[in-house]
């Protein structure tokens, strides 16, 4: 392989590997803090991309439009969103059994799905990049990167930081480890453990919104679209050890490779190279990557 | 390490949440199962179809044959794996006396096993697998749309004609995919091209950029490409972004710019497909059956549609023949064999496996229109290969 074309190569994997970080990194909190196996963590995805495309012409209403106003407005509903779900319907999950969990949030996901076919449609539907950044760069003899993608990774990379710091750096991140850890304890000390939780439920949700609404001009937004990421989402959380804001952003970025080399070199077993990943990683370290609670 | 145990758990359910999201008159009247998707992703393409097989139907005054025509409705959520379950529904508890559907391959191909195995008469409206008039053929299995064959053979002799001569084919690794770059490379390469590589990535994955860059790499003359729905919106999208579509034309079977034009806007324009349908058609059939769709449904037709409207056609050339008197079944296919079928897309008959032998058409993406340019290939019949009838 001509080293030009390797290196555009290594720079789609580390672009798709941030992509699936940002959206796996809200299911690691969910899963990790709370426990709770979030099979509609897809479905978040899904319902920032299709707010990415539906609250448009409602922006450019209220305020004249404009792409990150827009963004700012998916995300903050999609916080709301997830603040009430949390209240009104997971809160109730931490303490069953991981079953009833799956099967409770798959419901979810029918839910969303038909909610999602009520109220836009079934067709697929396309949300232009922000003017700012339409452009492309020149990359080798005939492609160009378009600007956009690079924004979304750069995007990856302020947001993976900014979870980094206020996980190990702050007070909130200290309680929600210990939360992680120890949950009666931490409410033993006067932590208002409900409260916490709803935050953090919230921002896992903001997350995955986040991820699909800025996916949205790049991907464009379809049906079924949040069940796609998810499985991989999971096989991200499980490679980089549940609950590891790290070690997901260590194992979206090694699944970005193998999946991107796996296409190019091994196009007949590319659809199974992440799961002999997976297995492989859990063989040497069952409890993933980095384990932290 | 409860949430370890769970992991196996999540990681199988979430593989199921995958494969998870998805009327009646008297003369004795003749039963019509539909069996399409009603919900999911192909939802509109099976109202489409149904809106378009019941139009003409009404145009006949509501009777074929001097039958009146009842309906049965299966919704089949493109699920193959209750496709038998399905069919059986229809043929078994209903007892329909033909069964029309369907959208989906996989379930299409899983109907017409029932379908031969019973004798029940199947008519396919839209299912392009190669099989269904190939080793499934059978005497009592109609289809009114094409094979996955049919565009991409013509899109090869296009490209060969364009004098194009290295060509790469991109595509998801399933059935459709795989027998649609086969029917592009059998006419390229009859033509004097070369496919020089066939990529391929996992259904329904989307993320294309990896083999953009090797396309970048390989430079070829022509990219030949099948995707249909959201993956169409995306590869044209990608595609125009990574800036290729400035020195590789891109070309496809026409699914590549069906119904997806809207979402591909700007990146989608002046690409070439191939299909047995295209706007802009100057016969008055066209006009007319548009004319009365847009009145009757308030909605433009599609390929869909039209292909629904031309199942109706086939079944009302059989049962004309026989007066409506369906235990004369052989009488009634045969009419059917050697009906020719007045079709907005231009009149076809059907070849002896069943399938429509048509004009396909080059069609060239201008606005939100796929306005044609010509005929790629005239009164092209796929070759039925494994049928023995």
């Amino acid at each position: 392989m001509d080293p030009v074309v390797f290196l555009v190569q290594c720079l789609n994997a580390v672009q798709y590997g941030l992509l699936l970080f940002l959206v796996a990194s809200g299911l690691t909190l969910i899963f990790g803090i709370m426990g709770v196996i979030n099979l509609a963590h897809g479905s978040f995805y899904m319902i920032g991309a299709y707010m990415a495309y539906a609250l448009a012409p409602w922006v450019q209403q209220l305020v004249g439009g404009g792409f990150f106003a827009t963004l700012a407005c998916s995300v903050a509903l999609s916080v709301l969103l997830g603040y009430v779900l949390e209240w009104i319907f997971f809160s109730y999950l931490y303490e069953r059994e991981h079953l009833q969990q799956v099967l409770m949030t798959y419901a979810l996901i029918l839910v969303f799905e038909e909610m999602r076919s009520i109220l836009i449609d079934n067709d697929v539907h396309g949300v232009s990049a922000p003017p700012s950044l339409a452009g492309t760069v020149p990359l080798g003899e005939l492609m160009t990167y378009p600007v956009y993608r690079l924004f979304v990774s750069g995007v990856c990379v302020v947001v993976a930081a900014g979870l980094f710091w206020v996980i190990t750096r702050t007070r909130l991140g200290m309680t929600v480890r210990a939360g992680a850890s120890n949950r009666e304890m931490v409410q033993a000390m006067g932590v208002n453990i409900k409260l916490l939780y709803r935050v953090v439920f919230s921002a896992g949700v903001g997350l995955a919104a986040l991820a699909g609404a800025i996916a949205a001009p790049v991907s464009s937004v379809y049906p079924g679209m949040g069940n796609q990421v998810l499985i991989i989402c999971f096989v991200i959380v499980v490679i980089g050890g549940i609950g590891s804001i790290r070690g997901a952003l260590l194992a979206a970025l090694l699944v970005g490779f193998v999946e991107t080399f796996g296409t190019v070199f091994f196009p007949q077993a590319a659809g199974v190279l992440v799961y002999v990943l997976m297995a492989a990683i859990l063989l040497w370290r069952p409890e993933g990557l980095f384990r932290t609670a | 390490m409860k949430k370890r145990q769970a992991l196996g758990v999540a990681v199988a359910a979430a593989m199921l949440a995958v494969a998870g999201t998805a009327a009646a008159q008297t003369g004795k009247p003749y039963k019509v199962g539909f069996m399409l998707p009603y919900t999911g992703t192909y939802a509109a393409l099976g109202n489409a179809i149904e809106n378009g097989f019941k139009l003409y139907v009404e145009e006949q005054g509501g009777k074929l044959g001097g039958d009146p025509i009842e309906y049965v409705r299966v919704d089949d959520e493109s699920d193959p794996a209750k496709a038998t379950d399905n069919i059986n529904k229809l043929i078994k508890r209903d007892q329909v006396d033909v069964v029309v559907g369907t959208v989906h391959s996989g379930v299409a191909m899983a109907m017409a096993k029932v379908a031969k195995d019973s004798g029940v008469l199947m008519i396919d409206p839209n299912a392009g697998a190669d099989a269904v008039t190939g080793p499934m053929c059978a005497p009592n299995i109609f289809r009114s749309s094409f094979s996955n064959w049919q565009p991409a053979y013509a899109m090869g002799v296009e490209a060969a004609k364009r004098g194009y001569k290295n060509a790469v084919t991109i595509t998801w690794k399933y059935a459709a995919g795989e027998e649609s770059a086969n029917g592009f490379k059998e006419a390229f390469t009859k033509g004097g091209g070369k496919v020089i590589k066939d990529l391929t990535l996992p259904f329904p994955n989307v993320e294309f950029q990896a083999l953009l860059t090797e396309i970048a790499s390989l430079k070829p003359d022509v990219v030949y490409t099948f995707f249909a729905g959201g993956g169409a919106v995306k590869f044209v999208k990608d595609y125009a972004a990574a800036g290729l579509n400035k020195s590789i034309p891109l070309v496809g079977a026409g699914f590549l710019t069906d119904g997806t034009l809207d979402a591909q806007g700007e990146a989608a324009q002046g690409l070439l497909t191939t299909l047995h349908y295209a706007d802009g058609l100057t016969n008055a059939k066209d006009k007319a059956f548009r004319l009365a769709y847009a009145k009757a449904y308030k909605l433009q037709p599609d390929v869909y549609a039209m292909q629904g409207y031309d199942a109706a056609q086939i079944l009302g050339a059989g049962l004309a023949a026989v007066k409506g008197d369906k235990s004369k079944k052989e009488a009634m296919i045969a009419a059917m064999e050697k009906a020719r079928i007045d079709s907005p897309r231009g009149p076809f008959t059907l070849s002896k496996a069943h399938n429509p032998v048509q004009d396909i058409y080059l069609r060239k993406v201008v606005g939100k229109e796929n306005v044609v340019q010509g005929v790629a290939v005239k009164a092209l019949a796929d070759p039925a290969r494994g049928c023995r009838m």
